[in-house]
């Protein structure tokens, strides 16, 4: 137990950070509450950015992805991120600053509301925006629970160390706003930062090298194949170039670019930002890999023996067990499992303290969504004006405990793996919102009915595929379920991790139909006056 | 360096991240253990780096946080629009 007793005090820490930030700083306006009075240093606005776009997967999702894909994983979302989030940071991040501070926007829907001149329409934008948002919040949950009860060996379930994943971040974002969540986020990015290089070694040293293992993987040929890219094909590596895309466009992330004290405090983020990704991916992605040589640990070897036994094609398991191999099989606490098995207890406290870092990124999502709400619906549609500024940080906080219990109450059914409801909703949608912030940016010719295109595209494509895939059970692993066919051709498929089309991933041609749309419908509709546009470009 | 050259490495770091000819290939293991995949991707992350700092020194968009400075109001940001979506 003692492991869990070092998450408990981590959790404790947290609690204190964020009610310290709340006692010693006025946060009775909205500003100051949202946005930490746009006054964030450039170490914790590095730290804390970098830390709220990890989550979850970061550490158990890519672990247990890289456990039954192999080292794609890494190629797949870290080294793409790594270029593309920076690039995105440099062009759009610093315009949404500068927009930021010279018309005081405090969010998205603000800021497309004055660039397009519309008001209801920055509603579905909002609604559209926040449904997206709660998957994220969702996995945050999720994660809390499977570390508890798996670090305690089964003493807290996952029901109740989910609750108290969503109790803690609930309170500490409720007191402390956006400078409680920024400066839990920067010591929680420190923390598992630190952790990569660390469980790396460590654990290193505890199997007595790594050389022997992955040669161990090599000599096999049901583990070979982890060591290259084989299990995927190019272009569904090549569609997950689209996933980083939504970074820029995660209403947290836009919120927190717009807490800089200085613009220049972008610079070293952008510089930095591929070297977090490297420090905290590369180990993770190859400790699951490496996990598949670790045979003598119980939990490994039952979900090694579960996918051999779904591998061997033998059809009379029946489909009911089936998916309970599946599950068996599913990597998302395999990274916790090595720790434990190989790292001394109190070292496995601490690293896990570190996954329960990545694991409750979910702060600044829920504090999004709560300044979503309070300026985009209830202050727009005239609650300050009714009830006062100081009502509008009331709000806030009360669409927090909301928005927690909400999610709290979805992550209590059983779900796929982590990894996979991450991109598959949240991502992919937002990704195909990027034309939208392209269009509100760079284009002066992008009008509010292109936005509006934009949103309901990106929002059918994503129930369509959701839809599809409640509909059409996946296959088992190795399998793939043609679901549409022309001329010979399977133009949509139903796969084991998701569904492709033409053999790319929903996200590529679901935001390359953004772009059309934002284009075309531009094209035939009225543009903002002259007077909007002057401020803008 | 000229910005035209910055935008071109920005697109061929995006199209070596396709590294179609080391698709199949574990070895060689670099440092013993790492499958050369892995290894390539670990030093394209670093060449990011780079990359990024290039930009950061040469494009950076000073322009943007001379025009913030200026303080204009935005109206009606609180308010619904007068006339709404038409």
């Amino acid at each position: 137990m003692i492991p869990a007793l070092v998450v408990f005090a981590y959790l404790g820490v947290v609690l204190y950070i964020g009610i310290f930030a709340f006692r010693r700083f006025e946060q009775r306006d909205a500003e100051g509450y949202f946005l930490a009075g746009r006054s964030l240093g450039p170490a914790v606005f590095l730290l804390s950015l970098f830390g709220t776009n990890m989550t979850a997967f970061t550490i158990l999702g890519s672990a247990g992805h890289a456990f039954a894909n192999g080292i794609v994983t890494y190629g797949l979302m870290a080294s793409s991120s790594a270029l593309i989030i920076p690039v995105t940071l440099f062009l759009v991040g610093t315009r949404i600053w500068a927009l930021g501070k010279r018309h005081g926007f405090v969010t998205p829907v603000q800021m497309f509301r004055d660039r397009w001149e519309c008001g209801h329409i920055g509603t579905v934008i909002f609604a559209v925006q926040a449904a997206l948002l709660v998957p994220y919040i969702i996995i945050a949950v999720m994660g809390g629970g499977t570390t508890l009860s798996v670090v305690s060996g089964g003493v807290v379930p996952y029901w109740l160390g989910g609750a108290v994943v969503a109790v803690v971040v609930m309170s500490y974002v409720f007191f402390g706003g956006m400078r409680g969540t920024a400066w839990v986020n920067a010591f929680q990015t420190v923390l598992f930062l630190s952790f990569g290089m660390a469980a790396l070694m460590l654990i290193g040293s505890s199997i007595g090298g790594y050389p022997e293992a992955i040669e161990s993987l090599l000599d096999s040929d049901a583990t070979a194949s982890l060591l290259t890219r084989e299990r995927v094909s190019p272009r569904f590596f090549f569609s997950y170039t689209f996933i980083p895309l939504s970074t820029v466009v995660f209403p947290h992330i836009i919120i927190f670019c717009l807490t800089a004290r200085r613009m220049q405090q972008f610079k070293k983020t952008v510089v930095l930002y591929p070297l977090c990704i490297l420090a905290i991916w590369l180990p993770c992605t190859f400790l699951g890999v490496a996990a598949n040589a670790m045979h003598d640990v119980p939990g490994i070897a039952a979900k090694l023996d579960a996918r051999a036994l779904l591998a061997s094609g033998d059809f009379s398991v029946g489909a009911a067990k089936a998916i309970a191999l599946q599950q068996a099989s599913a990597g998302d606490d395999v990274i916790i499992l090595i720790l434990e098995h190989y790292a001394p207890i109190w070292m496995a406290g601490i690293l896990g303290a570190g996954i329960m870092a990545a694991v409750m990124a979910s702060d600044s999502q829920i504090l999004a969504l709560s300044t979503m709400f309070t300026k985009d619906v209830f202050a727009y549609y005239g609650g300050t004006i009714r009830f006062g500024e100081r009502a509008q940080v009331q709000m806030g906080r009360l669409f927090v405990v909301l928005i927690t219990v909400v999610a709290y109450l979805i992550a209590l059914r059983a779900p796929p793996g982590i990894f996979n409801l991450a991109v598959q909703y949240a991502f992919s949608g937002y990704s195909a919102l990027f034309p939208l912030m392209v269009g509100a940016l760079f284009w002066r010719g992008s009008t509010k009915w292109g936005a509006l295109a934009v949103v309901t595209w990106t929002a059918s494509t994503v129930t369509a595929v959701a839809v599809l895939q409640a509909v059409v059970p996946p296959p088992l692993p190795g399998n793939l379920v043609p679901v549409l066919t022309v001329g010979g051709t399977d133009v949509l498929t139903r796969t084991p991790g998701g569904t492709d089309i033409l053999g790319y991933m929903p996200v590529v041609p679901m935001t390359i139909g953004s772009g059309l749309l934002m284009f075309v419908v531009s094209r035939l509709t009225p543009k903002p006056s002259q007077k909007t546009l002057a401020r803008y470009f | 360096m000229p910005r035209w050259f910055l935008v071109l490495a920005t697109v061929t770091l995006y199209v070596l991240h396709q590294d179609w000819w080391f698709w199949t290939s574990a070895r060689p293991l670099v440092f013993g253990f790492l499958p050369v995949g892995l290894f390539y991707h670990t030093v394209y992350s670093l060449a990011v780096v780079v990359l990024m700092w290039a930009l950061v020194r040469d494009a950076w968009p000073a322009h943007l946080e001379s025009k913030a400075d200026v303080a204009v109001g935005t109206p009606g940001a609180d308010r619904p629009q007068a006339g709404g979506d038409h």
